[in-house]
């Protein structure tokens, strides 16, 4: 496989509204036909990064590259690329070819072309049967695609969707998420989403940054991110960490009732600090074997059927919050467990990761 | 009980009672005498003609209708261009300051149409404020002749009016969902191109609404071209109130106001058919979307 090559480079870009820093000095390379998410809670700056590269926020300071090109103050109008809103904002007086045709008749082609386009797209994205049709006879899932439709068909070098399916309910969504992976992949298109929603992150990004308080925190593939998070705010944003504070010693670390926690210390920890040992619920298992190097016994509160798995709550000596414990149904099938039973669990010392307090 | 009244029924008797004792009889009592001829002293003559009709088409005062007609979309045009424009610039305000700017728009609304029209006299006079305005920039020639022309009673009725079409254009302007406008910039408009395909045909029903207003009150005027105006039969409503009060021929009177009336109403259906239009689309489009 051919190195990447990099489409956008954000440089030290930072973006202060009065006093409010909004984005803090952020750095990241998007590569050619990569699907990109940036994540992050609601203020962490996702939303006003989207902004100045689609050209409506101007950076305090730092540049946009795109092709090596900075366009940091090129207005939106001139830029190749564009953004699909989380409204939509679908022209409420124009049909559903009109609101398509918008973008291609800014360009001034000849209208056979924006014709034949047109028809293409609305043909992808399966809304030929509504393209007379106003925005407001549509369902959300078909505002949805006219809106994706509008921004695809000027073949932008980069696609940006803001929280593009926030407004579509939780069935819609999955598919929606498959949906849209298929069609970057079939225009060819770099696409950079923003989301607060770390599973659809997961679900959909060849790479994602995490975003915190206007700074990135880490930049990475999905597995790298969910396996090795950066710091504990990460691990605990992205799925479903347990964390066991505690104190750091050579091989690991020793919770508040003594119990020895074994992993993987990382250097910048010296021995006697403050830390916190964590696992993922998936990677704890119900009576483990007798080598299992950290194991611990407790009382399962809750229990919580999800189909495919069952989550219990289990209340130990390691930490004040109860630890969550994902078995999936066949395994609890075989040896059912019920609310107020004692249980031992057991994890690997590969599994645990350990970040400063 | 077949035919028991319903609440709303109930709730409208006040205000249908109120328009059929001060609208309607008092309209059809003017609309019957104009179906009569002028005594020859005065007064009226109980014999049906409808030569009254024939004489509002006489060039003389079909002159005067089209004189008012053009007065009066004149106001319009300018008070629209005004009207948007300052709406735009209160919709475009930060929120919390757009009421504030709101209540300075509407601010002469609270004072007597009388005075805020006699204000104009003492702006445009011979020796008025604009005179000693350019008197103090050093102008010396002959006072410019502003008042009683037809200029100033076209600003005086622009200054009246023109806080509808602030009002009514803000309405939509201020609804009008931002990413609109920022979509269009996206698909690579420039700013003139957004306004002229997203932001003017989505306002104006506010633009229709405010206009109405204006030219249907200008037209049918004679505060405004009397005090401003000076002249004798300046617009149509002067030329109504002199048939009844100088001129004593009330059924000619009557029979001008009623074309003045078919004139005004005309201009309501065209937009209220308008409205209905617009309306009647969304009514299908909710409608089909069902379906």
């Amino acid at each position: 496989m051919s190195e990447p090559r990099t489409l956008l480079a954000i440089d030290h870009v930072s973006k202060n509204f009065g006093r409010v820093t909004a984005v803090d000095g952020i750095s990241l390379d998007i590569r050619e036909n990569e699907f990109f998410a940036l994540l992050g809670p609601s203020g962490c700056g996702k939303t006003t990064l989207l902004r100045m590269l689609a050209g409506f926020e101007t950076p305090s300071d730092g540049r946009i590259l795109l092709d090596g090109k900075d366009i940091a103050r090129t207005p939106p109008n001139k830029r190749p690329v564009n953004l699909m809103f989380q409204s939509y904002a679908l022209f409420p007086h124009m049909s559903v070819r009109a609101n398509v045709s918008y973008g291609l008749e800014m360009d001034r082609l000849p209208a056979k072309e924006i014709r034949s386009r047109v028809d293409a797209i609305l043909t992808t994205t399966e809304l030929v049967p509504f393209a007379d049709r106003k925005p407001e006879q549509l369902s959300g899932g078909q505002k949805q695609r006219v809106a994706l439709a509008r921004a695809l068909v000027k073949r932008p070098r980069l696609l940006l969707l803001d929280e593009p399916l926030g407004a579509l309910d939780k069935k819609l969504r999955g598919a929606m998420q498959l949906e849209l992976k298929r069609l970057q992949h079939e225009v060819g298109i770099t696409f950079v989403i923003v989301t607060h929603d770390q599973e659809e992150s997961l679900v959909m990004a060849d790479r994602m940054a995490v975003l915190r308080d206007g700074k990135l925190l880490q930049c990475d593939t999905p597995h790298t991110i969910y396996e090795h998070p950066a710091d504990r705010f990460v691990a605990d944003f992205i799925g479903v960490m347990n964390f066991v504070p505690g104190k750091v010693v050579a091989d690991g670390v020793v919770a508040a009732n003594g119990a020895r926690i074994a992993g993987k210390v990382p250097a910048a920890l010296s021995p006697g600090t403050s830390a916190v040992a964590s696992v993922r619920p998936e990677r704890i298992r119900l009576f483990p074997e007798a080598q299992t190097a950290n194991r611990t016994t407790g009382t399962v509160e809750a229990l919580a059927y999800h189909g495919l798995d069952l989550q219990l709550h289990v209340r130990t000596p390691l930490s004040p919050k109860p630890f969550l414990v994902r078995v999936t149904s066949d395994a609890a099938d075989r040896r059912p467990v019920s609310s107020g039973d004692q249980v031992e669990l057991g994890w690997d010392p590969a599994d645990v990761r350990i970040f400063a307090e | 009980m077949k035919h028991q009244p319903s609440r709303s029924s109930l709730l409208m008797a006040p205000a249908l009672v109120w328009l059929t004792a001060l609208m309607v009889v008092p309209c059809a009592l003017v609309l019957a005498l104009a179906f009569f001829r002028r005594g020859i002293y005065g007064g009226i003559e109980y014999t049906f003609t409808l030569e009254n009709f024939g004489l509002v088409f006489d060039p003389l005062y079909a002159g005067i209708f089209l004189k008012s007609a053009r007065i009066a979309g004149t106001a319009t045009l300018i008070a629209v261009v005004i009207g948007y424009a300052a709406a735009y610039a209160i919709a475009a305000a930060p929120r919390r300051w757009q009421p504030v700017f709101l209540f300075f728009a509407v601010l002469p609304f609270w004072s007597n149409y009388l005075i805020r029209t006699y204000a104009w006299i003492v702006l445009l006079n011979r020796e008025g404020l604009i005179t000693q305005l350019l008197r103090w920039f050093g102008y010396t020639g002959d006072p410019p002749s502003m008042l009683y022309t037809e200029g100033a009673v076209i600003a005086g009725l622009v200054y009246n009016y023109l806080p509808f079409v602030i009002l009514a254009c803000y309405a939509p302007l201020s609804r009008l969902n931002p990413e609109l406008a920022e979509a269009s910039r996206d698909l690579g408009a420039s700013a003139m191109t957004t306004f002229r395909r997203v932001i003017l045909p989505l306002t104006v029903p506010g633009i229709a609404a405010g206009a109405v207003f204006v030219f249907v009150l200008s037209i049918g005027n004679f505060v405004t071209p009397a005090l401003l105006g000076g002249g004798r039969f300046q617009m149509i409503g002067n030329l109504v109130y002199d048939q009844f009060l100088t001129a004593n021929d009330w059924p000619f009177g009557a029979a001008l106001a009623m074309a003045l009336i078919a004139i005004m109403l005309l201009v309501l259906m065209a937009q209220a058919l308008l409205a209905d239009r617009a309306s009647g689309h969304a009514a299908q489009a909710a409608g089909s979307a069902d379906g």
